[in-house]
């Protein structure tokens, strides 16, 4: 079996994302980047396929070449090979675009399974493993938590607000799944140094067969017109306790409001 | 300006054991303290990690990295909170196993240290004694040979991991000093703990590191194989010199760390506490004082870190290495008494986690050959 695993490199999720008002995108120059989060739970199904069915797992990311760093830390994880679509058409691409290069590079390579995360830590759209699934006429389980692989279908438990559903597809077919679906391990030092060895393969647009003018800032289905910092947290409520209990039924009449309770 | 020794590797390996240190570790640390006890699963975690092997070759279970890994390790496991855990650890990867790979033959090294590097046999060190500590010409722990066996008679004080230990790694006398060579006539064994005659006589109480178990052992009539032996017999004294040289690098690297994390946790409670209408870290009395203490904690850092890459190339730098120590030992207890003061009233409360790593921090300066010892030997290597 072949498992792709599609990683992103995001900004670092601890600390502010200043946009540029120039692109009206993430000014990627102040902060530091990271392997996105959610992958990490994609990287380590990825992992648990491959040890439970020995599969071959390849990293994809699509970025720029100072990402590599990312995919190395992908790799560490213990997956086997990395490709990497690399272009400077890419800058600016919206979700949409972001799945037309992501389904065209899949194309150019052998895969049964493709592993997402959900979202991004970033823009957190959650429309590109979906997208993908779409762009290539395969069937996508999304918001997995839970996976496995039975013969030639996969199962999931595809989570929503009320529980979760189990659902199945024929093979090749492409998962999302959320961070409930496992527990990560560490990247063990065998894995960080041979993660320096592995096969990472870069491709550009026209490698994979990509039309630049469907990508890229200029191929974007969506605009951005304008943007504001998120306002400051308003200051909370602070329930005096005089001892007449007069406090907690002020604090179950908030909670009532609130719709808590 | 120095280059760091750490590569890109090694930065990556840290993330991950920082992590680990964090979720993992972190939250126990005042249960441990409190039950005088660091669970047992610590060690099958930590092999399963991959971290109780860093610099232990692969043949072995280990991860066959450099001495930097090394490092990081005991530059992150302080962030736990706990000095005992950096400790215990200590004692288990660079004080017990060390002798094993150097002197060991490939059985010991089979039975006892690929089992250590999972974490499914923990280690202990033996040198110190009821009546002999870094004198180490003194132990009266005595091997007597038995047909093809040796019967150990004696006590051993101050062993970390005492009461958990599956061996020791123990400094015995099997013969009296030839007159030539009054270093000779000791010997290394390891001892496995489940024998007959062997027994943790008690837990000691100690002012600081009470999570990590210290006992003081009786050896009544025990009777171990001959291959329990370790390196060559009446060589004990040069073995445990070499051996003392890794375990006093470490204990100095942890003390960086240590008092590194003081410093962090003064600065920020400097930054946060206001008296007088403004952070305390505003006041040029304070302020200065964490100048010193960041000063202090560099200058240390790069001795530590030139003897870690003389080690790390093979180098035997006994003098940097007790340099090292006696800086490291006794910058840390000062840092972490100036960070207790900076906090005030709340550095001295039990609410804070600051009194315990000054408590924690005070054994460095007695542990491991005292500031005083580590001077006798600069003094020596100086001609004095």
């Amino acid at each position: 079996m072949k498992v792709i695993v599609p990683v992103k490199r995001v900004p670092d999720t601890a600390g502010d994302k200043p946009i540029d008002p120039n692109d009206r995108t993430v000014d990627r120059d102040s902060v530091e980047s990271v392997l996105c989060p959610v992958n990490e739970f994609s990287i380590e199904e990825g992992v648990r396929l491959k040890e439970k069915h020995g599969a071959e797992v390849t990293v994809l990311l699509v970025g720029p070449d100072s990402a590599q760093p990312i995919v190395r830390k992908a790799l560490s994880y213990g997956l086997d090979a990395a490709v990497q679509v690399s272009d400077e058409g890419i800058a600016g691409s919206d979700a949409l675009g972001t799945a037309r290069v992501i389904a065209k590079a899949l194309e150019s390579m052998e895969w049964d399974l493709v592993v997402f995360g959900n979202q991004s830590a970033d823009a957190r759209t959650c429309l590109v493993p979906a997208a993908v699934a779409e762009l290539l006429g395969v069937p996508s389980l999304t918001f997995a938590r839970y996976l496995e692989v039975d013969g030639d279908k996969a199962i999931a438990h595809r989570e929503h607000e009320e529980g979760w559903d189990v659902v199945e597809a024929p093979l090749p077919a492409v998962v999302s799944v959320v961070e409930a679906i496992n527990d990560p391990r560490y990247p063990s030092f065998k894995g960080i140094m041979a993660a320096k060895s592995k096969p990472l393969t870069v491709k550009s647009l026209a490698d994979i067969g990509v039309d630049p003018a469907s990508v890229g800032a200029g191929g974007a289905a969506a605009t951005m017109y304008a943007f504001e910092p998120r306002p400051p947290k308003a200051a909370g409520t602070v329930v005096e306790d005089d001892g007449s209990g007069a406090a907690a039924e002020q604090l179950a009449d908030w909670m009532t409001e609130k719709k808590f309770v | 300006m120095r280059t760091s020794p750490f590569t890109e590797e090694h930065e990556q390996l840290r993330a991950a054991i920082r992590r680990f240190v964090t979720d993992e570790l972190a939250p126990h640390a005042e249960a441990w303290e409190q039950a005088g006890w660091i669970d047992d699963w610590v060690w099958p975690r930590m092999g399963e990690l991959g971290y109780l092997g860093l610099a232990v070759p692969a043949e072995y279970g280990g991860q066959g990295a450099d001495y930097w890994a090394t490092v990081v390790l005991a530059e992150e496991l302080p962030r736990c909170g706990s000095g005992s855990v950096p400790m215990a650890i200590g004692v288990q990867t660079d004080m017990a196993t060390p002798p094993i790979l150097k002197f060991g033959t490939e059985e010991q090294k089979q039975a006892y240290l690929a089992p250590a590097v999972k974490g499914e046999k923990i280690a202990a060190i033996g040198i110190s004694e009821p009546e002999a500590g870094s004198d180490v010409r003194a132990i009266r722990t005595r091997a007597r040979r038995d047909g093809r066996d040796w019967i150990i008679d004696g006590a051993k004080l101050y062993i970390t991991n005492g009461l958990r230990a599956d061996f020791v790694t123990m400094v015995v006398r099997t013969a009296a000093a030839e007159s030539d060579d009054p270093w000779s006539g000791i010997s290394l064994f390891l001892v496995d703990t489940d024998l007959p005659g062997f027994e943790v006589a008690r837990k000691l109480d100690k002012v600081g590191m009470r999570a990590s178990d210290t006992a003081l052992i009786h050896l009544d009539g025990v009777r171990v194989p001959g291959d329990a032996l370790l390196g060559v017999e009446g060589h004990g004294f040069k073995q445990i010199m070499w051996q003392l040289q890794g375990e006093r690098l470490i204990g100095a690297i942890g003390g960086v760390a240590a008092a590194q994390l003081m410093f962090e946790r003064a600065l920020a409670y400097t930054r946060e506490r206001e008296a007088f209408g403004r952070p305390i870290a505003r006041f040029q009395a304070t302020r200065h004082r964490l100048v010193d203490m960041a000063t202090d904690i560099e200058q240390v850092r790069q001795l530590v870190y030139d003897a870690c890459d003389r080690w790390n190339r093979g180098e035997y730098a006994v003098t940097e290495i007790a340099m090292c120590k006696l800086a490291a030992a006794q910058m840390s207890f000062r840092v972490a008494d100036e960070a207790l003061q900076l906090h005030g009233g709340y550095g001295y409360s039990r609410e804070f986690p600051v009194e315990r790593a000054w408590r924690d921090a005070r054994l460095a300066r007695v542990g491991g050959g005292s500031d005083e010892v580590q001077r006798e030997i600069i003094s020596k290597l100086l001609g004095l």
